[in-house]
């Protein structure tokens, strides 16, 4: 393949698709899927092709806006349809190029309008088991770029220049990673994309990879050029098969047209990706214990030094990112890392992607600029909370994560601000409460996941988790005391701080801040024995005498 | 290099085989042991002694490990599932939306706890670690197959069809 070839594949697909009057895209992710949205795409074909229309029907992946699924665009209009059913296929395919059909049309333009979409910028728009269509939407560009213009060296540079940080969570500079991986000594190096979204509650990863497959695959293949490596696995979840499926035609699609292999664009670069599966295990989200499951073995983390950059796979220096961060090099390589950093906040750059779920209007998946407030997310892009109840809280970061209050819904979105406020960033789940959550009940269903989740390598972790559920079980039973509250905050600390790996680390953090915002929702529970949503069922007090007794 | 000579298949299932060929594509490395594993729940359904014990003479993996990595994964399930799998997601965006309830109610209906099978063989009760469909919450998966916004009653009406049958 060369800088030619790619061109005029390209100019073809530009061409065929410029023979079309009109080109009606069906969301076929998961979420539309399940509505079948692949009938819908199949009737949309019949009816077109019944009319005579000089119509394109085209399979897209995800479209964001999960909650109107199945969701219909259509070009070169920018018409969106909601809730799109087959039975409505005739009714699409007569109203081309003449008045949409007003009943399915979705006018949600400020959902759309304060997006930014980089990782996002194909998802909707080309067919995810096409590679003629990424191509043409200037897919492998910034490969080829990259292996013919650029030294390893300059694209570590521009990734640094960018100030892209790891969207895995950790926010760790992706630049410095690079190259520390790129200057440890090894003849055999290799590159790992993360795709183990564990964090219930987050499909971003899903969505990326269901919907744009081949970016993820030129962002790995950049990443491997840049630190010397040869060999390249995609850990996803066995949870997905629709992403497994779609990943594994583009693999196929990029070895045949030589994107993959030996001497990709004729230059003395080769590079070869497998897909390994993962098997339920929330731990394997965790570098260490990734690693060791692609080896074969349980995924327990390992103590970190060694570092996987100096130490990793099979003991090779290993580089592992996030499906998102590998979902973010193509556009940097291609434009450069300047005009990266020029979008999102002072320290944090960029966009990011965040799957808006719980009790809000508009669930789905949204790309917005970095430091945009948490209100124009929920508010604005989310389109609020539903039936008239109030907002309460918004969980980041999953089960590493914690509950921002309404009152600060102020605060810009960044790696930085979310810490401070005692919650973190995360791989971008986002769900949103209102006043018929319980946060004792949903600090208590935190811990529950990271109790059955443990390894249990570590004891602070394995014991540490099961101790405090039984004492969020019994607070939110309404037989918890006051001693219970003390104890339960001192095995906050003593998990937190002893450890091994980020999952226990980071298990008390929904406890610790419902805490501190919701710190009258536990009192209520211990001395009025009520729970104000509802959700927990006290059990019946007891007489003082049975207490005692 | 000792001669690796794979131990034979346990049966005359033509099932072997394709787990056979899993093993053969990494040439029996050892790190193949979860992609075999999948091989094997996905073609029989579960995981028995026979299977894994074939897997790690197979693969030259001490049979602790094998069994230690079969039982860490909640995917691999070692009992043999019923004619029909309801399950139900527990991730947080489920939750919130009172997939607790689902659950409860299933529980009851079906007089088995979570995990477990109905005495007929006809029905398994499980539960997942989000589904990553969270936009459709709460979520089920009715043999495998998505459904998003699943009320109670149409769980009921669901295990009801599958009773009927």
């Amino acid at each position: 393949m060369t800088i030619e070839e790619l061109e005029q594949i390209a100019e073809s697909v530009r061409l065929a698709n410029a023979k079309h009057d009109h080109e009606i895209n069906v969301c076929m992710g998961t979420g539309c899927m399940s509505q079948h949205s692949d009938k819908l795409k199949e009737a949309l074909t019949a009816a077109v092709s019944a009319q005579g229309n000089n119509t394109l029907v085209r399979r897209t992946g995800c479209m964001g806006l999960c909650a109107a699924g199945p969701l219909v665009l259509v070009d070169p209009e920018e018409i969106l349809y909601q809730h799109a059913r087959a039975e409505d296929a005739e009714k699409i395919a007569a109203s081309l190029g003449g008045e949409p059909v007003a009943e399915l049309q979705c006018n949600l333009r400020e959902h759309f309008d304060e997006q930014v979409h980089i990782v996002l910028e194909n998802s909707g728009h080309i067919d995810p088991e096409k590679i003629d269509d990424y191509i043409a939407h200037d897919g492998y560009k910034a490969l080829m770029k990259a292996l013919t213009e650029m030294a390893p060296k300059d694209v570590i540079q521009q990734i640094t220049e960018s100030g892209l940080r790891g969207r895995g969570g950790g926010g760790y500079p992706t630049g410095l990673k690079w190259s520390t991986v790129a200057k440890a000594v090894g003849d055999m190096k290799y590159v790992i994309c993360n795709g183990d979204e564990g964090d219930p509650g987050a499909f971003m990863d899903r969505s990326v990879l269901e919907s744009d497959p081949q970016r993820v695959i030129e962002g790995m293949a950049i990443a491997a050029y840049a630190v010397g490596a040869s060999k390249g696995f995609i850990y996803v979840r066995a949870e997905y098969p629709l992403a497994v499926s779609r990943l594994t035609i583009a693999l196929r699609e990029a070895r045949r047209h030589g994107l993959l292999g030996n001497n990709i664009c004729n230059t003395p670069f080769n590079f070869e990706v497998e897909i390994r599966l993962g098997a339920g295990a929330f731990v394997c989200g965790e570098e260490t214990a990734l690693i060791a499951s692609i080896e074969g073995k349980r995924g327990t983390p390992k103590p970190r030094p060694p570092y996987p950059a100096t130490s990793g796979l099979w003991g090779k220096p290993t580089l592992i990112n996030n499906v998102e961060t590998f979902a973010n090099i193509a556009p940097i390589v291609r434009k450069g890392g300047k005009w990266f950093a020029s979008i999102g906040s002072e320290r944090s750059k960029g966009t990011k992607v965040f799957a808006i779920t719980g009790k809000i209007t508009n669930t789905g998946l949204v790309e917005v600029p970095m430091g945009i407030s948490l209100r124009q997310i929920i508010e604005g892009i989310g389109g609020g909370v539903p039936d008239g109840h109030t907002l309460k809280a918004v969980q980041t970061g999953g089960p590493s994560g914690g509950c921002i209050p309404a009152d600060m819904l102020d605060i810009g979105v960044s790696y930085d601000a979310l810490v401070k406020i005692g919650s973190i960033m995360g791989s971008g789940g986002m769900i949103v409460m209102d006043d018929t959550s319980c946060m004792v009940n949903v600090a208590r269903f935190f811990i529950e996941f990271c109790m059955t989740e443990s390894c249990g390598k570590c004891i602070p972790c394995r014991t540490g988790t099961a101790q405090m559920h039984t004492l969020l079980t019994r607070i939110c039973n309404g037989t918890g005391t006051m001693d219970d509250l003390e104890l339960l905050e001192d095995l906050c600390s003593t998990v937190k701080e002893t450890s091994l790996c980020g999952l226990g680390q980071t298990a008390p953090n929904p406890v610790l801040s419902t805490f501190k915002y919701f710190h009258n929702e536990y009192i209520e529970h211990i001395v009025h024995k009520r729970c104000a949503a509802g959700v927990c069922q006290m059990e019946t007090v007891k007489s003082e005498n049975e207490v005692v007794a | 290099m000792p001669v690796i000579t794979p131990p034979p298949l346990p049966s005359e299932d033509k099932r072997w085989k394709i787990v056979n060929g899993t093993m053969r594509k990494s040439g029996f490395a050892r790190h193949a042991l979860i992609e075999t594993l999948h091989t094997v729940q996905s073609s029989f359904g579960f995981l028995d002694d026979d299977a894994i014990r074939f897997v790690a003479l197979s693969l030259h993996v001490p049979l602790s490990q094998a069994y230690g990595v079969a039982t860490f994964y909640h995917y691999f399930t070692l009992k043999p599932p019923g004619k029909h799998t309801m399950t139900i997601c527990t991730g947080t965006a489920c939750y919130i939306k009172g997939t607790d309830k689902l659950l409860a109610s299933a529980e009851k209906h079906l007089c088995i706890a979570e995990g477990e099978t109905t005495k007929d063989g006809l029905i398994s009760l499980t539960t997942a670690r989000c589904v990553g469909a969270c936009g459709r919450a709460p979520v089920v998966l009715t043999d495998g197959e998505l459904q998003g916004q699943t009320t109670g009653d149409e769980l009921i009406a669901q295990l009801e069809r599958w009773r009927v049958e």
